[in-house]
């Protein structure tokens, strides 16, 4: 009897060990969004992003504040949590897809890899489906996630007023740019 | 049998692990999923570091200038050969930068007795959120103002020192929630030279100003003082101001009505002579329009 409840526990052991090294993340992503307009470029940095990616089954995910957003000035970083994403109200944007092309990823093997990403992406309370192509690097046993895609902040339900309209675009581009570590249990 | 027994449990505890991986699982619970609470400063709790005629709880941002241009027409109840008070106009003309998340000073200067004034001021206080939450923000403002009038009367000497008068303020502020923000000002000024000697050469009052934010743009605003040491005999009042703030995107509009005519703290505590109650009132507004002079590293 004693025998098989270690029996039990080392099966346990062992899968959840399987589970750890399939399993990347870091809390330290950084994601740029970017509005270039003839009148004023705008961009906002966050260097607090967090992603779990789950190379067995290509999962993979992103959270960010959008209070942790930083702005060049002040007063737009206040618009942009007062007025655009209401930062008090929905304060994380998520991203929730996957690597549709996992399988053509040696994630064992050092290199450069075209991954296709889709998934669902979550904004000022707002969920719309997304679709972009990133790189992925393997390098020493670390992963790499580059990816830049458009947003259009209308389908996010983000109003621009008439004043601002010229200086702000419609569609921003949004970089992410995660160095990921093997997540240990 | 017990063997088999055995073995039966084994296969369903196997089954359930990976029962649990077939599922789409929550990767990022993994990690913790919500990060861990972080103390959260409380900000935005006024559109701008004026609630209309007072100082706010709210701060300039460090390396930003705030250009504020302060108009007071005149008392609406003189009609319409007046234009309800629009053809008279006070202004000051004030700028205020931010040093650092917490530090911050003004100049200004205003029409009304050709009056230059400046004040510091400190936030000691941020509320936060989280770990170590404070519920509420305290600041100090110390500020002085200096009549450049030519003197009234040549005959007798006159020191430059009798130009001058002081405040100094504390303020205890809450943003209770989006919608709501409440704050108090004790506050005490000192005038070097005062007119007669009814006049207190130091006037104590406490003021409050309070926020109700109607839509993510347009706030009404209330600033009080009651006094608690005025010269009786004058027929000075204490000031009250209710308006709006109007935030355009890059301007932030105050409009409202006001018995004070004054624009720093000596002129609206101790030289405010319109009653509310006989509709002495003034049409105001205030600009204020933020520049950013020293950009944030990315």
């Amino acid at each position: 009897m004693k025998k098989l409840v270690v029996a039990i526990i080392a099966i346990l052991f062992a899968a959840s060990s399987v589970v750890a090294q399939d399993k990347y993340f870091t809390k330290s992503g950084k994601i740029v969004f970017a509005s270039k307009t003839s009148m004023e470029n705008i961009e906002a940095h966050n260097k607090s992003v967090t992603c779990v990616l789950d190379t067995k089954t290509g999962n993979m995910q992103f959270a960010v504040l959008m209070k942790g957003f930083e702005f060049e000035k002040a007063l737009m970083q206040e618009h942009f949590n007062e007025n655009y994403v209401e930062s008090h109200k929905f304060p994380k944007a998520e991203f929730k897809g996957q690597i549709t092309n996992n399988g053509e990823i040696n994630y064992t093997k050092d290199g450069n890899y075209i991954a296709r990403v889709k998934g669902k992406l979550t904004i000022h309370g707002e969920t719309r489906d997304v679709e972009t192509s990133g790189t992925v690097t393997v390098k020493g046993g670390k992963i790499e996630t580059d990816a830049v895609f458009q947003v259009a902040l209308a389908d996010y339900k983000i109003e621009i007023p008439g004043i601002v309209k010229d200086n702000i675009s419609k569609t921003v581009s949004i970089t992410v740019d995660c160095s990921l570590d093997p997540l240990k249990s | 049998m017990r063997m088999a027994k055995h073995l039966l449990i084994l296969s369903l505890i196997t089954d359930m692990a990976t029962g649990l991986y077939a599922q789409e699982e929550d990767l990022l619970k993994l990690v913790g999923g919500e990060d861990k609470p972080k103390k959260e400063y409380v900000d935005y709790s006024f559109k701008s570091s004026r609630v209309i005629m007072s100082h706010s709880m709210e701060m300039i941002r460090p390396g930003v200038m705030d250009m504020r241009i302060l108009h007071r027409f005149g008392n609406i109840n003189k009609g319409a050969y007046e234009f309800f008070g629009l053809d008279n106009a006070a202004m000051r003309l004030g700028f205020d930068f931010g040093i650092t998340k917490n530090l911050m000073f003004g100049i200004g200067r205003s029409t009304n007795k050709k009056e230059l004034d400046g004040f510091i001021k400190y936030r000691l206080v941020h509320q936060s959120k989280g770990p170590g939450a404070m519920p509420f923000s305290f600041l100090l403002v110390g500020g002085s103002s200096m009549t450049l009038l030519k003197w009234a009367d040549t005959s007798r000497k006159n020191y430059f020192s009798s130009r001058i008068g002081y405040y100094g303020q504390a303020i205890i502020g809450r943003k209770f929630s989006e919608g709501f923000t409440l704050q108090f000002m004790p506050t005490v000024v000192h005038r070097n030279l005062v007119a007669t000697k009814d006049d207190p050469g130091d006037l104590l009052a406490v003021g409050a100003g309070a926020r109700l934010k109607l839509s993510r743009r347009i706030s009404l605003n209330i600033d009080y003082y009651y006094r608690l040491n005025p010269n009786p005999n004058d027929g000075t009042q204490n000031p009250l101001s209710i308006g709006f703030d109007i935030e355009t995107g890059g301007h932030v509009f105050q409009l409202h009505f006001t018995n004070a005519v004054g624009m720093n703290e000596k002129v609206f505590l101790l030289e405010t002579t319109n009653k509310w109650e006989k509709g002495d009132i003034q049409f105001g507004f205030n600009i204020s329009r933020s520049f950013q002079l020293k950009k944030r590293k990315k």
